[in-house]
């Protein structure tokens, strides 16, 4: 269990929020929540709608889509915002390879979040560019 | 003569003295009286105890000002003894008798449907009592270890009275320790457990931390006393009216807000706290920084009160090994409450917020307040009975024809799936051989994930669920071959959930599962 001034400066180290002074990183550190799952838990369903947005404080994630592992996320990672911004149900589960803290944002405030916070959003759009980057190599 | 009251009065008549049961069950707010309850009706021994000295937990001190925030509608479209009223009473416990069920309306005076502090205590009190729920009194649990006991592991919990051994130990203790944050200063503060009575306020300058319920319960009970009012956190205020959940400031409440935003005098600032100090003179003087662009903001106060919630009491949990998260220190759950990190270990009442569930669109189950707790202790009780007992469950069969009409009764009235949106669902199995069973409350987590106790049978499982902009909806999950879809269903305005638009679809969806089973 870490107190909101922990959670401050975890964050305050990923690369997601790097851009964001320290009154923004406490906002946001009051705005998400903490999650904690066994190993092996689900955090995100394929194919069930209403999920959230997960950035990883400690441990590992597996992504698995139709019962094979694709990826595995790790401290700083970040997962869900996918299927929020195009308002379908995740196409992967993510499964606790160990015991996983997340911090939590619900998928209808995560709008709100990243129109508030434009470095945030650069940043994950940055992210995203990387993923597509190497998807097409992947590809070619 | 003297000698022999003496005597009798100090002979400890109460129950279960310490020694070991199959479970123990620590508590006596509604959590702990709900799961005692489910527990005896099951037939499995346990032993209850409470630091306490009556029961009620939260109820016998808070809210501060005395009224609920959770409502009991005395005249409902349904008779008040019938399972279906449920929905509309949030404070009644659960009981199999008639005679025992949906207490609160009979106890309350009619001047709100809000039931006072002492009418709520006066409920539980007489549920206890009327259900001959028994609890040990004045007997505070202090620590906790494990031992290799002659059925495996146990857990031992010490108590002044001596120490009670089980193989299953289910804590309803509340999240009920004062938080205090670490802001430099804050023992200058004090707490909202602490507050003083209202009219010690008047004509004062009073700094809120905090924008949460219980921050904005205390500034409309100050309104008419304060001479200012300023609230502050990093985040900005969340209402429930717009969360369309029990998250954020509930509707009582908003007063002071409406007060604000009209530039009545009341402040809501969005900043963090960086520091509280003595001075000038009497008064205090608080630092702060806004979230927007990290300008500094100094004000001069009378009073800082720290609104910025409870913590859980685990005692030694945590050094046992029970995780914790959040700012709550909530343990981290199964789906059916038992502790993610200590087998054996299970929570009841408001801590069983600690197992969110699916959370679907952000909106959280009603764990944390009684009308969802109690559904949760009733499965508690039964999951616990079945797993760590071997309590064979009725699963009673649902004749075929049946099988619609029993879907819609249950969508349309089942009070664990409105109170428990997206959380706790109706399971009926569909097994070709056996024909449709009715499987019981599940919670809908351990459902989709194929541990639930009702097995991983080709099943549907009924829930009602909500996005989190007003609409509320029924959906049939199904569960073919291990793997679950979900299915959601138009919504009726007056949510009426038995009409025959919603019939038709329902009866398309059952045909699809149970075809599949056949064919399957």
């Amino acid at each position: 269990m870490a107190s909101r001034d922990e959670i401050v400066d975890q964050i305050a180290s990923f690369a997601l929020f790097a851009d964001l002074t320290t009154p923004q990183l406490e906002r946001i550190a009051h705005m998400f929540e903490e999650e904690v799952h066994p190993e092996g838990e689900r955090v995100l369903r394929q194919g069930l709608s209403g999920s959230a947005f997960h950035v990883i404080l400690d441990g590992e994630a597996a992504v698995i889509i139709d019962g094979n592992q694709r990826a595995t996320l790790s401290r700083g990672d970040f997962f869900g915002e996918i299927s929020i911004l195009l308002g379908e149900a995740p196409g992967a589960d993510i499964v606790a390879s160990r015991e996983l803290r997340t911090l939590v944002l619900a998928g209808p405030q995560v709008r709100a979040v990243l129109l508030d916070n434009p470095p945030l959003m650069y940043r994950m759009l940055q992210a995203q560019a990387r993923r597509l980057r190497n998807a097409n190599r992947w590809r070619s | 003569m003297a000698e022999l009251r003496a005597s009798s009065s100090t002979a400890d008549d109460r129950p279960f003295p310490p020694g070991e049961y199959p479970v123990v069950v620590v508590g006596s707010g509604p959590g702990a009286i709900q799961v005692a309850y489910a527990l005896r009706r099951i037939g499995i021994d346990h032993a209850v105890i409470s630091a306490d000295p009556s029961p009620g937990g939260m109820f016998r001190r808070w809210p501060f000002f005395q009224r609920l925030l959770s409502w009991t509608k005395p005249y409902a479209p349904v008779e008040r003894t019938s399972r279906a009223y449920e929905r509309y009473d949030w404070n009644s416990l659960l009981a199999d008798e008639p005679e025992n069920r949906s207490l609160m309306p009979g106890l309350m005076d009619g001047s709100s449907y809000f039931p006072s502090r002492p009418e709520m205590e006066r409920n539980l009190a007489t549920f206890v009592e009327r259900t001959g729920t028994r609890i040990r009194y004045d007997c505070p649990w202090t620590a906790t270890r494990r031992e290799e006991g002659p059925d495996g592991e146990r857990f031992v919990l010490e108590t002044p009275d001596g120490e009670y051994r089980a193989r299953v130990a289910i804590f309803a203790v509340g999240v009920a320790e004062p938080n205090a944050p670490s802001t430099p200063g804050i023992e200058l503060s004090h707490h909202y457990s602490t507050v003083r009575p209202a009219e010690t306020y008047a004509g004062r300058r009073v700094f809120l931390i905090g924008k949460s319920v219980s921050a904005f319960e205390l500034a409309t009970g100050l309104l008419q006393w304060a001479r200012q009012l300023i609230l502050v956190s990093p985040s900005p205020v969340k209402l429930s009216v717009d969360t369309r959940s029990l998250v954020g400031v509930r509707a009582r409440y908003v007063q002071p807000y409406e007060d604000h935003v009209l530039g009545g005098g009341v402040a809501v600032l969005d900043a963090s706290i960086e520091a509280i100090e003595r001075g000038p003179g009497d008064a205090l003087t608080v630092r702060t920084r806004r979230s927007a662009d990290g300008s500094e903001v100094v004000l001069e106060v009378d009073d800082v009160i720290n609104a910025t919630g409870f913590v859980c009491p685990l005692v030694d949990l945590p050094a046992l090994g029970v995780t914790t998260f959040g700012q709550s220190r909530l343990p981290a759950q199964t789906p059916y409450w038992e502790s993610a990190s200590v087998p054996g270990i299970f929570f009841a009442g408001t801590i069983g917020q600690g197992s969110a569930g699916l959370k679907k669109h952000g909106l959280p189950a009603n764990s944390g307040a009684v009308h969802g707790a109690r559904y949760n202790a009733r499965v508690l009780a039964a999951h616990v009975a079945r797993t760590t007992f071997g309590r064979s469950v009725e699963r009673p069969p649902i004749a075929s024809g049946e099988l619609v009409p029993t879907v819609l009764s249950e969508l349309a009235t089942a009070p664990e799936l409105w109170h428990q949106r997206a959380y706790l669902a109706r399971v009926i199995s569909l097994d070709p051989g056996e024909g449709p069973r009715d499987e019981g409350i599940v919670p809908l987590a351990a459902f989709v994930d194929g541990v639930g106790d009702d097995g991983t049978a080709d099943s549907l499982a009924l829930t009602i669920e909500a996005d989190g902009t007003g609409t509320i909806y029924p959906v049939l999950y199904l569960r073919r071959d291990g793997r679950v879809e979900e299915r959601m269903i138009e919504p009726d305005p007056l949510l009426r959930f038995d009409t025959p638009a919603i019939q038709a679809r329902v009866a398309e969806i059952v045909e699809e599962v149970r075809s599949a089973a056949i064919t399957g």
